[in-house]
């Protein structure tokens, strides 16, 4: 079946083309707004910004250490520079650059990493970022969003450049279905949207993993399981109010994500709940692995982010609230 | 602003140079801490940049957007940066005694805008001609002449960076970019040479698309007609290669390279001044 089939969402254009689109769009509102690439332009979709705007855009080369304190100099004379490459190599290759050059001193420089997650399949796993929310966790005062369909990328896009500060936003080169209609989509940088209400228990889902919350919710209301999904398109700052909220109302969180558990979205949202108001909670992601190459949708089975597999997780913590 | 390079305008930089290392002695002497030795090898340089009339700057506006950015790429000369933009009018003198002191300003190594006039962070090497090539496109943009200078340490050099920096500033035909090498032939562990060479050094720049100048980096005359001629050079970045000793003028300090990131306890710091003083 396919993602969000099941909670009766519509099928969209890779998310990757999404970026491409709505980063054109904001180099033409935003005369501020440059782009560097790692040469990876036709693979991230910033190659559009390169034909329209040449002399605001940089092929930095096969370099993402100097891509990364390049832009920490540009953010510095008052520029907001898009920074982009597949994820896993500007975070590993700049990471030292993104402490120094951009984090310590808070610089307004917007990391974009393509290829999130596991989803891009056949590259394998080198070319895939299962740990793009720890390291980026681990840099004071940069901001994380995940956007989890088109209508919230193009929200992301411009809510980062409007954000003064240390941004990292997770593309994916895969097709998310449509969450919100595009022309109305809530999007405020630490506020989580409730996109269904329920209230036996809350899923909390980021990226591919609303879709596959929803898919889950609707199989949940077959069985008379109403779940809560809240889409946490922000990671860093995490909504403590709706999460305080999910743990009151509904009494058990499952958390859902497409990255490493180690260090991800799911291990700060416990640590959010111990400290405020203790519930029983289950955590969906991959386990601590590398994972093969292959289809989209045969990893996601092998390695456990399937709706079922949230499904399961929701039973299991619903029953260990009683 | 041209500078007349008389022999008392030469001398009145020496005197500058003398009590920058005596600033730096006390800094460091006070805290018991940083890096004395690899400040001293490049006093005359900064000298030379920011009171030889070679930097444009504003030091009630370090923001100034068509200021010379200097950047201090090996961080770990933080003393000697810290006492130079002090005497520059960036700061109160007082911020130099809180070197490396909780609640204060003068960090171990500079974090940017921590104190004014401190362009980029620095600290893990590698970064500064990186960030400086983004001042260099941002100049474009803006169309903004300024110009960008930034001081590497020779150890650094063996960081990757530093080559990824040097081939696109070439690609990017950044001739409003200065390098500077601190070429003070020791890095924390040794002399370079034994360590990890990096000869035929000149030879690597010229590779990489660069103009290459040498010069003693002691010498504030010499340095200054250097970083001026590379003014002249169109179409390529410039690297000024300053041969410099690692601990000048200081006889105990010059011979042990194991004075690197160690200040001078109070006894050797007297005579490390009276030395100074005698230079």
């Amino acid at each position: 079946m396919r993602l969000g089939e099941k909670a009766g969402l519509p099928p969209a254009r890779q998310m990757r083309e999404v970026f491409g689109d709505a980063l054109l769009d904001l180099c033409r509102k935003n005369e501020k707004v440059v782009v560097l690439d790692g040469d990876l332009c036709s693979t991230t979709k910033t190659l559009r910004v390169r034909e329209e705007f040449p002399e605001r855009f940089f092929n930095i080369g096969i370099a993402e250490s100097n891509m990364v304190s390049i832009a920490a100099g540009l953010a510095s004379c008052g520029f907001i520079p898009f920074a982009s490459s597949l994820a896993g190599f500007i975070l590993a290759n700049g990471y030292d650059q993104l402490r120094i050059s951009v984090a310590l001193a808070g610089l307004n420089v917007k990391i974009v990493g393509s290829h999130g997650g596991i989803t891009l399949g056949k590259d394998g796993p080198t070319a895939m970022a299962i740990e793009d929310f720890a390291l980026v966790g681990g840099l004071p005062t940069f901001t994380i969003l995940v956007p989890s369909d088109p209508a919230t990328m193009y929200k992301a896009v411009h809510a980062a450049a409007g954000h003064v500060g240390p941004v990292y936003l997770r593309s994916s080169r895969e097709a998310m279905p449509h969450i919100y209609p595009m022309d109305d989509c809530p999007f405020q940088i630490g506020k989580a949207n409730v996109v269904r209400q329920g209230r036996h228990l809350t899923i909390i889902g980021c990226g591919i993993m609303v879709a596959a919350a929803l898919d889950a919710a609707a199989m949940l209301a077959e069985e008379g399981i109403e779940a809560r999904v809240l889409d946490m398109h922000t990671l860093r700052p995490l909504d403590r109010e709706a999460i305080v909220a999910a743990a009151r109302e509904t009494g058990a969180i499952v958390t859902a994500e497409e990255h490493l558990l180690h260090g991800g979205m799911g291990s700060n949202i416990a640590r959010l709940v111990a400290e405020t108001y203790p519930v029983p909670m289950r955590f969906v992601g991959l386990a601590d692995t590398y994972t093969d190459s292959g289809e989209a949708e045969a990893l996601l089975e092998k390695y456990g982010l399937t709706p079922m597999d949230i499904v399961e997780a929701a039973r299991e913590v619903v029953a260990a609230k009683a | 602003m041209a500078v007349r390079r008389e022999p008392e305008q030469l001398q009145a930089l020496k005197e500058l140079a003398r009590n920058l290392r005596l600033d730096v002695l006390e800094m460091t002497t006070r805290v018991a801490s940083g890096h004395v030795s690899s400040s001293y090898s490049c006093v005359e340089i900064l000298t030379a940049l920011y009171f030889g009339g070679v930097l444009r700057y504003r030091a009630d506006q370090p923001h100034w957007p068509e200021r010379d950015r200097f950047f201090l790429s090996k961080g770990h000369a933080a003393p000697i940066f810290y006492a130079v933009l002090a005497r520059a009018g960036y700061f109160d003198r007082d911020e130099l005694w809180g070197l490396r002191t909780v609640n204060r300003r003068a960090e171990g190594h500079p974090v940017q805008d921590k104190l004014p006039g401190i362009e980029m962070t620095s600290g893990s090497l590698g970064k500064g001609l990186s960030v400086a090539l983004g001042h260099v496109l941002a100049g474009r943009l803006d169309r903004l002449d300024y110009r960008c200078y930034v001081l590497l340490g020779d150890g650094e050099c063996q960081e990757g960076q530093i080559w990824e920096a040097a081939m696109a500033a070439a690609h990017f035909r950044a001739d409003n970019l200065i390098a500077i090498v601190d070429y003070n032939k020791y890095q924390e562990s040794g002399p370079i040479s034994r360590e990890m060479e990096l000869e035929p050094f000149a030879d690597k720049w010229r590779a990489f698309g660069w103009h290459v100048a040498e010069v003693d980096g002691h010498d504030i005359g010499a340095l200054i007609e250097t970083f001026k001629a590379m003014w002249q050079v169109k179409g390529q970045p410039s690297v000024v290669i300053a041969h410099t000793v690692k601990g000048r003028p200081v006889s105990f300090v010059e011979a042990d390279y194991r004075f690197h990131g160690k200040a001078l306890s109070p006894e050797q710091a007297e005579k490390a001044r009276e030395e100074i003083l005698c230079a």
